[in-house]
């Protein structure tokens, strides 16, 4: 059986016209469906920059992007995917159930359907007996969930998260990778993942691609080969160190790479001979 | 996990009982500011021309209750109509303008600028134009006096939208009315409101002061004008008392709808 890769990019590339950046250079991933795959990175790497182009908010310079087969424009189109964003950005005007049902509404679902759907995402997310309320009126944690479930109210075969848990607690955080490992299990979805954390990285990928800055490149891909399904044991598990290891050390090299031109050179040179 | 107890919603009593409360002192203010005036012009023997006593101007608003009705009436449906005008016309422009933003960008400096003049200086202009005896020559001016601050807040809420807003609409392949109609106009709200309440005073100025210049005699502005050159004092401050309600009034309604209208807005939670 031949099924389209979920996510297809060859030759990549993403040059602003302002400042004249060079955010993305030649870039290559093909990510499979099912697959969680998170892209990781300095800031200014480029990588929320490649999440846009994925998604057809951001258009490339140079390259092919292909989202279920089709061109990123015809996947945005089909509203292939579900985008979380590191704000929830809910609207305040409409309530909880309101806010999940968005998209559905766009999509032209009868009442009836809405309804019944938005139950079972409140459920999916464990936010029931919230449908009433306004976004202000719940936690960071909470607003960040019903993001979640709004974005997979269509069930889109992809889900783009660029930073999702960035702004919340560590102890949130890792509560709600465990609820995002579960709904990615129970949903079957695509995965395409923009973190700043390495253990995050980890912990929640199958694979994770290590970019390196200026201009944004793969530096390498880790295949994060730890069992499934994975819970508080993953991160006890003895491979887990050496993963997150492996990574450190391709965020590190992608510096490397990058370093003559840049001040920070000395730092690293200092930090290694430490 | 969590929980946030939702917010309870205060039985309809407790309401009203908390709403007493809030206006006792504000009404206790008012009853002393006004047996005070009338105290001092009693007191102190102020001629009647230059201070009359409150209760001078309520016998007055008795006497001539007919007179004042009907003027207040009069000059209040010109203020809502310029009221109603302006405002249709101020939206309207910030719609199209927040659509065509280089348009925009292009006219906005004067809209500020236009914000900034004393518009009821051309109140005699308005009136020569749209004949002096006629209500739709006070609806004029109101409606330019309403018209630019409507514009401008419209205007600052439809482009006032976080871009991952936009960048979400987008993902749901929104076209540009949708965008408008769920994310735009919802925000410009609170900014529509502000805007529709400063509208309903300045249409009371416009229509008054309009009606200073030249007027029908049914109006209260005429009313006003003449009786202060008649020395009819009391009547000159019974019908400024009542233009004072109804601009009260007017002002209230509307911010009884946005009250209802902006009930999902953070700023209703204190209640």
């Amino acid at each position: 059986m031949t099924q389209a890769a979920a996510v297809s990019i060859t030759g990549l590339s993403k040059r602003f016209e302002r400042g004249d950046v060079l955010a993305l250079d030649r870039i290559d991933l093909d990510v499979q469906p099912g697959e969680f795959v998170s892209l990781i990175g300095p800031s200014g790497c480029g990588k929320s920059t490649l999440l846009r182009i994925i998604g057809d908010l951001i258009r490339p310079t140079d390259g092919d992007v292909l989202v279920n087969g089709k061109s990123a424009h015809q996947a945005r189109l089909d509203r292939d995917y579900g985008i979380v964003f590191q704000d929830a950005v809910l609207y305040d005007w409409r309530t909880v159930a309101k806010n999940i049902a968005l998209p559905l509404e766009m999509a032209g679902w009868g009442r009836r359907r809405r309804e019944s759907r938005v139950q079972e995402m409140l459920d999916l997310v464990e936010l029931s007996g919230f449908q009433k309320h306004h976004p202000w009126q719940l936690s960071g944690g909470m607003q960040q969930r019903v993001s979640i479930a709004r974005a997979l109210s269509f069930s889109p075969p992809l889900l783009l998260m660029d930073e999702p848990f960035g702004a919340l607690d560590e102890m949130t955080r890792e509560r709600m990778n465990n609820e995002l490992l579960r709904i990615w299990q129970e949903t079957l979805s695509t995965v395409v993942f923009v973190t700043h954390s390495i253990a995050e990285s980890v912990f929640l990928s199958t694979r994770v691609a290590v970019m390196s800055a200026r201009p944004g490149r793969i530096a390498g891909i880790v295949a994060i080969d730890l069992p499934q399904p994975r819970g508080p044991d993953t991160r006890e598990h003895p491979h887990f160190a050496e993963l997150i290891t492996q990574v450190r050390r391709l965020l590190r090299k992608g510096h490397a790479l990058d370093a003559p031109e840049e001040d920070e050179t000395p730092l690293y040179v200092a930090e290694e001979g430490l | 996990m969590s929980v946030v107890a939702p917010v309870p919603r205060g039985t309809l009593g407790a309401r009203v009982g908390r709403s007493a409360i809030d206006w006792i002192p504000p009404a206790m203010v008012l009853v002393l500011g006004i047996l005070l005036w009338e105290g001092l012009v009693r007191g102190l023997d102020v001629q009647r021309f230059l201070l009359p006593a409150p209760s001078a101007i309520l016998d007055t608003l008795r006497e001539e209750r007919d007179l004042l009705w009907s003027a207040g009436i009069y000059t209040f449906t010109e203020a809502l109509g310029g009221w109603v005008i302006g405002s249709a016309l101020g939206v309207l422009s910030a719609i199209v303008l927040a659509r065509f933003r280089s348009l925009g960008r292009a006219l906005m400096p004067f809209a500020i600028a236009a914000n900034a003049v004393p518009i009821i200086a051309f109140a005699p202009i308005t009136n020569q134009w749209f004949g002096p005896l006629e209500k739709t020559s006070k609806m004029a001016i109101a409606a330019i006096l309403v018209f630019f601050p409507v514009m401008v807040n419209t205007l600052r809420g439809l482009t006032s939208v976080r871009p991952q807003s936009i960048e979400l609409m987008r993902s749901y392949a929104a076209g540009e009315i949708e965008t408008l109609r769920r994310v735009r106009i919802p925000n410009s709200l609170p900014f529509l409101f502000s805007a529709l309440k400063v509208a309903t005073v300045l249409a009371m100025i416009g229509a008054v002061v309009g009606e200073y210049f030249l007027s029908s005699q049914e109006a209260l502005g005429f009313q006003i004008r003449n009786s202060a050159a008649l020395f009819q004092f009391e009547l000159a401050w019974a019908a400024i008392t009542v233009a004072s309600v109804l601009g009260i009034l007017f002002y209230s309604a509307v911010a009884l709808v946005e009250r209802r209208a902006l009930r999902w807005h953070p700023s209703s939670r204190s209640e």
